[in-house]
This record gives structure tokens, sequence and C-alpha cells, in this order.
């Protein structure tokens, strides 16, 4: 049987659907271009390039754009994504309990620090030792920025793990518990491998969101050996009257970001497969 | 002798749905006894109330004399003398066929691992994927991943083993497999509680054929009777449904 329906009456109908969007899509080019165009001609180059890409301060920002702002970064990151990590697999191994506090204390909890914004955290942690005197988070600067991070990081990385988790089909405990395997036994040989599998490209994701959010940290006050990327483009900016640092670090930012981002989707794509 | 299963007037509810409503069914050590019914009837509940995976509503269940329904009894060490096999295998996909067959004996036995791995290699072989224990589940058949899952639970050295449907879920050509080791291990004596639709088996292997029906034990007695010459008309539909599906 041909198909009569699609094959347009010749003569009848003079501009079959293809050609209507090989049209639309020329114009849509022709725009772009000009808006280009348009850009290019009018933006004040020189001015722009003084103010957002100048060599000289750029050059200042070398070598403590790595040796001590992106170490920083780092430190923060890696430190509030492990604190993240296992408070957060905790608090989804109490939200799926059969003991109902361990749910309602850990659901409290993800509420919680997923309704606030992060910067409130980090404010209230700088008010820590004011509010209980003699208090001090232990590990300094680093120990509150990693806190910070950690806290909120974790609310996120739970509902992350309870998803994966509640992936494991449930035949997989049952297996376990009929070979004589205690709950918990079931869960840390059976169900954990498998469900961590499973949030490796979310917690990716995790990973580059906790990147992002330890710009907070500036919010603590910091200075000198403990500034991270965002406090260190901004301290220098200041300094010289001029963005280019903070391009500077907005570029450093997107050479950990952009691959982590890409290989988070190509562990997604990976799974997908591999079912 | 103290019988291996001892089920006394077994009522289970999923909250209004009564899905168990007073069986009675007895296991003497090396039986086999087949379950037959409609899908529906409870078959799989009651096998996951013996080890249970499901909570009784009411009665009892005895293990070789033993009451697993007793809130002191630790369920753990009982599970160890049953083993179970699930219509879907649920195999665990991130261990090789060797690992899952080892996985129990190590954590639960405490074997060493030679001694673990030398059980399970043996039991691999004795359901005949022997040459497979370096697959990952995914690599395998249905027929030789429910082999695999048979080995997993003989490794443990079970007392008495459940099957629920465990051919159900293969392509036809693999039942065969999968039903001629679970004859073989009827033959070395061990005792088995099956739920299962191939008739054929059940006439040649069960000394028992249970038929349920609506949460309630319709029918039970040998095979040539239950499946050659049932009494209840409930049954005998069932029959007619199974054995001629076209008709
Ligand atoms: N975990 C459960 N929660 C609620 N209802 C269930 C559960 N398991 C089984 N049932 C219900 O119990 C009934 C019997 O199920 P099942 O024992 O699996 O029957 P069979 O194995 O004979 O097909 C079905 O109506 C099913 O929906
Ligand atoms: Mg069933």
């Amino acid at each position: 049987m041909t198909d009569q329906s699609l094959a347009a009456e010749p003569g009848k109908a003079r501009l079959s659907p293809r050609k209507k969007q090989r049209i639309s899509r020329a114009i849509q080019y022709v725009v772009l271009v000009a808006v280009l165009v348009g850009v290019v001609l009018y933006a004040d180059w020189p001015s722009l390039a003084q103010n957002f890409a100048k060599p000289d301060v750029a050059e200042k920002a070398l070598p403590e754009l790595f040796t001590i702002a992106l170490k920083n970064t780092l430190i923060y990151t890696t430190g509030g994504f492990v604190f993240a990590f296992l408070l957060g697999l905790l608090l989804a191994l109490m939200r799926l309990s059969t003991v109902r506090p361990y749910r309602w204390i850990s659901g409290l909890y993800i509420e919680i620090f997923r309704g606030l914004p992060a910067l409130l955290i980090f404010l209230l942690i700088t008010f820590l030792p004011l509010a209980l005197p003699g208090f001090a988070v232990p590990g300094g600067t680093y120990g509150q920025g990693i806190l910070g991070l950690g806290l909120v990081g974790a609310a996120y990385q739970a509902e992350v793990f309870r998803a994966g988790l509640q992936a494991v089909p449930k035949g997989q405990t049952e297996a376990a518990r009929s070979l004589g395997m205690s709950a918990a036994r079931a869960q840390i040989t059976v169900v954990i491998p498998q469900a961590i599998r499973i949030v490796i490209p979310p917690t990716t994701n995790q990973f580059v969101a906790l990147l992002k959010d330890s710009s907070l940290v500036l919010f603590l006050g910091i200075s000198g050996e403990y500034v991270e990327l965002a406090k260190f483009g901004n301290d220098l900016a200041s300094q010289y009257a001029n963005a280019t640092p903070i391009m500077v670090a907005g570029v450093t930012y997107l050479l950990v970001t952009v691959p982590l981002g890409h290989l988070a989707a190509r562990l997604e794509k990976r799974k997908v497969r591999a079912r | 002798m103290t019988p291996a299963i001892e089920i006394k007037d077994l009522h289970k509810h999923f909250g209004k749905n009564e899905v168990l409503r007073g069986i009675d069914c007895t296991v003497e050590a090396g039986q086999v006894v087949c379950v037959i019914g409609p899908s529906g009837s409870g078959k799989s509940t009651l096998l996951r109330c013996v080890n249970l995976l499901e909570q009784p509503t009411r009665g009892k269940v005895l293990v070789e004399g033993i009451e697993v329904t007793d809130p002191d009894v630790d369920i753990d060490a009982v599970r160890r003398r049953i083993g179970m096999v699930f219509q879907q295998f649920n195999l665990f996909p991130h261990m090789t066929a060797l690992q899952n067959v080892m996985v129990a004996q190590r954590r639960v036995l405490k074997r060493g691992r030679a001694e673990a791995e030398k059980v399970a290699r043996e039991n691999l072989e004795r359901v005949g994927v022997g040459d497979k224990a370096n697959s990952f589940p995914a690599q395998l058949s249905g027929g030789q991943q429910q082999r695999v899952a048979i080995a997993r639970a003989l490794a443990m050295n079970p007392d008495l083993m459940l099957f629920d449907e465990p051919t159900s879920a293969l392509d036809p050509e693999l039942v065969g497999d999968v039903l001629a080791v679970m004859r073989k291990l009827a033959e070395e004596g061990m005792t088995m509680l099956v739920v299962t639709h191939e008739m054929g088996f059940a006439r040649e292997v069960a000394d028992r054929v249970v038929f349920m029906d609506g949460g309630v034990v319709v029918e039970d007695g040998p095979p040539a009777q239950v499946i050659g010459e049932p009494r209840h008309e409930r049954t005998r539909a069932f029959l007619r449904r199974v054995l001629h599906p076209e008709g």
C-alpha cells in the first residue's frame, strides 16, 4: 500500500512541510547573522577588553589563582562532598527505615536544608561562636566551609541516594534475606553497591553544584591563604578596579565544571545502555 | 519424625485483601510437594510465609519443629536452612555467578574463601553451569541464571527448598534444563515445596499435589488423584485451562 496522504498532489500544494521548514530555517540564520554583525560593529571592543580581559591584570592573578584559589575551592568542595556523601547516605537509609522516628528526623532535615538558601546556612555558621561561646568548628576556616557545604549537600545527596536505593528491585533484598543475611548485611552487601552504581551520574552533578556553592564561603569572612576562586577574583578586581580577575576565576570554574558535566552525561548514557 | 514444614490455619491479609484464609499443609522430610492453582490464589504468599518474607496475620508455621512465627526465633538462622528460588531469579547483578554462590557462604556461614569457592564451584557444576563461573548474570540466559540461583541456595546446605514458579519466566526451550536439575534434586532426597504450572513435572516428581484457589486448599493428595482424577469442579476447571489453553 502506498502512502497517499503523505505524497502531496503535485501542482496543488506548492510548499511541502519540508520546504516550509527549510525556508523558516534560512530566515532564522539571516536574523542571527544580522544580530552578530550588529554586536561586532557596535560594541566598544577596546573598552570591553580593557575592563574584562586585560592581559597584565590577568597576569597578576598568577600563580596564586592555582596555588591558593583553585586549591582552596577544591579543598572546600571535596571536603564538603565527602561530608555530604556520608551524611546523605545515612539520611537516605534513615528515610527508608522501618523505624518511624528515623524517617521523621531524616525527612525534617531534608526539608529544612533543601528549603533554605545555602547562603543562610553559611551566615549561621559565622554566628555559631557568638551563639555558643567557647564553641569552635573543628578545622578552623576550612572546617567551617566544609561544614556549611556538607550540611546543605547532604540534603540533596540524601534524595539522590534514596532514589538510587529505591531503584534496586525488592527481589534483591528478598534473595539476600532468604539466604540468611540480616537486614543490615543485605543492605551493605547487596543493595548499597547496586545503588552506588545507579547514583554515580547524579552524584557527579551534585559535586558540580557543590563546587559552585563553594563560592559562598566568602561570606565566612575568609582572607589570605583561605580564599577560594570567587573571593580571590573579587579581591583582585577591587584592587585593580577591573573585572578581568572575575573573568579569570570564571574560566577556572568552567575548566572543572564543564568536563565534569560531560562526564556525568556520558555515565548516564552508559547506564541507560547497560540496561 | 518431625515434618519439614507444618502449616496450621495460616491466614494472611494485605489490608482488607484476605489472601490466605486458613491453610493447613504438611511437608514431610524428603517429600516433594507441588502447589498448583490459578494466578492470584495466594501460592507465592504461602511460600513466602514459610521463610517469613511475609509476616503471617494468624496461624502457625513450623519448620523442622521450630515455630518461625514465634518472635523469639532467630529468623536468619531458620532461613539459612531454607533455600528459596524465585520466579525472577534475583541473582545479584553486580557479582559473577561464582561470587553469587559464594557471598552468603562467606558472610552468613563465615566460611573461608577457599572453602566457599570450592563449594560454589561444586554446586555450579552440579546444576550444569560450571563453565559460567566468571560470567555476570546479564551475560547468561534465563535458564542459566535460574540454575545459578539454585546453586546459590544449595551452597548453603539447606534442609529444604522453596521454588516459586522457577520456570515461569523462561523461554520454553530453557524450561527443561531447570526442571532436570530439580528432578535430580528430588531424586537425591531434597525436601521441596514447589509452586509450578508444569503439570508433567508435578505428575512425575511430586509425592503430593496441593491445589489452591481463593486462599484455601481445595484439594491435596497424590498427583494421580489431584491431577488425574480431581474431585472438585474448581480443580477440573483449572486443569482444563492449564492443560488445554486453546480450548
Ligand atoms: N506485598 C503485597 N501487598 C499487597 N498485596 C499483595 C502483596 N503480595 C501479594 N498480594 C496480593 O495477594 C494476592 C495473591 O498473590 P500471590 O500470592 O502472588 O498469588 P499467586 O502466587 O498464586 O499468583 C494477589 O491478589 C496479590 O495482589
Ligand atoms: Mg506467584
